[in-house]
């Protein structure tokens, strides 16, 4: 930590959070601060810990499906996708054709959402009370079609290990195609309140720089690797549950500032909206479960899984030894891994570019103290 | 040149208060009333509990197999039965259900063989007490009852 800048200043320590608005959750910030300026932070986390790990090892496999909806809360979907191919990959099975389809439109239209809910956020916290209406407004009808397809909204549950409990119901498809008709247009009409609006780009422009060697230092994925100008898209990379099929571009900017994440999100949600169309126009008729017994016991093995979640690299990291239960089952979650990179976003800026920053990382405190 | 004039006129600003009056309509409304106009749930909504009954006789379709119980992830149903001598099957006596404690994830309702429970579309599970969550037999066959509020 640097000496104070003034001879006579003293430095001044300042608690954000736990209850601060901004930071999204139950996190805490320590600042260290110089007047405005910033010289060091520290994160205490841990606050919405509820040892989701540890209940893995004394629930059955298939029971603690749920539980994952419940790490990233705002990404249920993408939580049990990451899941249920982990375990689909210790069982040696994979989910038939149609089901892999459904799942990549739902997890598509989750991506949408997540990124609706931190556009949102992210420009309430810098000052912009428009937008929030809107991403919510545009996010309730994905929710919907979540309701429609699985009965919940949120902690979803949509998924099975080996494939899909529920048939898609009538009318899917045309309510997918009609969410992605009125979708697209309501994208540029957020770019048109947010990305030349002054007031936005003065506070986002060239704040909370990370540039592409300091990203792949802290592990950082994501949106926010891919704002430093690093083409890294799981989907692309190593592709799952057909994602080779779709054809999509992984969106890149050079400067790795908050602008350009925003930039990147915003071009990652036109992108799901062109899986999604591509998908919903070739489900394959068919089996919906693969060949996965009542009982789910898989051999003695270990298997990891990694998928592009909205927020990064969500990997799964399943130990069995041979009964129904887990014996180990480790998360890998994106904010976890995200949020350290927060010290060396923000040391040297202002405090007001800490919120900036914190909203740009989109951190879920769930998936964070797990 | 062009971008002083556009500075110095708000351009930006404006484009983006175009796109708010855009919205000022009555007929762009969103928000629902909620307790004057009750929403409506999806079909698959997983809500309360009920146990069905068997509308022809009155009696209830759960055999008391106790896979509901054995299926739940928190443990929270306990399954009650007798064997009767007479028919030499097993029957239901009791059935505790702890909503306090259920993530509404289905599991249960999967697992039933004989359709019985249920997750029903009814969202409004609040109580006064704890104790309230807690349901037994009859609350489960007759499904909840939230005091309904008139505006
Ligand atoms: S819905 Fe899930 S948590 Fe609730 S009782 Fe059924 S299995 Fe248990
Ligand atoms: S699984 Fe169904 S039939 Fe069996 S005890 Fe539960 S409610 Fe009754």
């Amino acid at each position: 930590m640097p000496d104070s800048t003034f001879l006579d200043s003293t430095e001044l320590v300042l608690n954000m959070g736990p209850q601060h608005p901004s930071t999204h959750g139950v996190l805490r910030v320590i600042l260290k601060l110089d007047g405005e300026k910033v010289m060091g932070t520290e994160c205490v986390i841990g606050y919405l810990h509820r040892g989701v790990e540890k209940i893995a090892e004394n629930r059955t496999w298939a029971q603690f499906n749920p539980y994952v909806d419940r790490m990233d809360y705002v990404a249920a979907i993408s939580n049990g996708l990451g899941y249920c191919l982990a375990v689909e990959k210790l069982l040696n099975v994979e989910a038939p054709p149609r089901a892999q389809a459904v799942r990549v439109i739902l997890t598509e239209l989750n991506r949408i959402a997540s990124h609706l809910l931190w556009l949102g956020t992210h420009a309430l916290d810098i000052g912009a009370i428009t937008p929030v209406f809107y991403c919510l407004r545009e996010r309730e009808e994905a929710l919907k079609i979540f309701e429609n397809y699985c009965g919940a909204r949120l902690t979803t549950h949509a998924f099975r290990i080996g494939g899909l409990l529920y048939e898609t119901y009538e009318g899917f498809e045309r309510e997918v195609r009609a969410f992605c008709d009125m979708f697209l247009p309501k994208v540029d009409e957020y770019e048109e309140l947010l990305t030349n609006n002054r007031i936005w780009v003065g506070r986002l422009r060239n704040v909370g720089i990370l540039n592409a060697d300091e990203c792949k230092e802290y592990g950082v994925t994501g949106p926010v690797l891919r704002a430093a100008g690093v083409k890294w898209d799981l989907r692309k990379a190593q592709p799952y549950s057909g994602y080779e099929k779709y054809e999509f571009d992984i969106p890149t900017r050079q400067n790795g500032d908050t602008y350009d994440r925003y930039m990147v999100r915003m071009e990652e949600m036109r992108q799901a909206v062109r899986i999604m169309r591509q998908a919903v126009d070739a489900i394959p008729e068919g089996a919906i479960m693969g060949k996965v017994g009542k009982v789910i016991k898989p051999a003695v093995g270990e298997a990891y899984v990694s998928i592009e979640a909205p927020k990064g690299e969500l990997g799964y990291y399943a130990v069995s030894d041979g009964s129904t239960q887990p014996y180990r089952v480790r998360v890998r979650p994106p904010s976890f891994v995200n949020l350290q990179a927060l010290d060396r976003m923000v040391r040297g800026g202002l405090m007001a570019d800490v919120v900036a920053v914190i909203g740009t990382l989109d951190i879920v405190l769930g998936e964070v103290d797990r | 040149m062009r971008n002083l004039l556009k500075k110095i006129f708000l351009v930006d600003l404006f484009q983006g208060l175009w796109v708010t009056f855009r919205y000022q309509h009555p007929r762009n409304i969103y928000t629902e009333q909620y307790p004057a106009e009750r929403p409506k749930v999806a079909e698959r909504y997983r809500g309360a509990p009920r146990l069905n009954i068997n509308p022809d006789n009155g009696e209830t379709l759960c055999i008391a197999c106790n896979l509901c119980a054995l299926a739940c992830p928190e443990a929270l149903i306990v399954v009650g039965s007798e064997r009767n001598e007479a028919t030499r099957r097993k029957e239901l006596t009791t059935f505790t259900y702890d909503t306090s404690r259920c993530m509404f994830c289905g599991l249960c309702e999967d697992a039933c063989p004989v359709d019985a429970l249920e997750l029903t579309q009814d969202f409004e599970l609040a109580t006064y007490t704890r104790e309230g969550q807690i349901w037994d037999r009859q609350t489960l066959e007759e499904g909840p009852r939230p005091t309904q509020y008139k505006c």
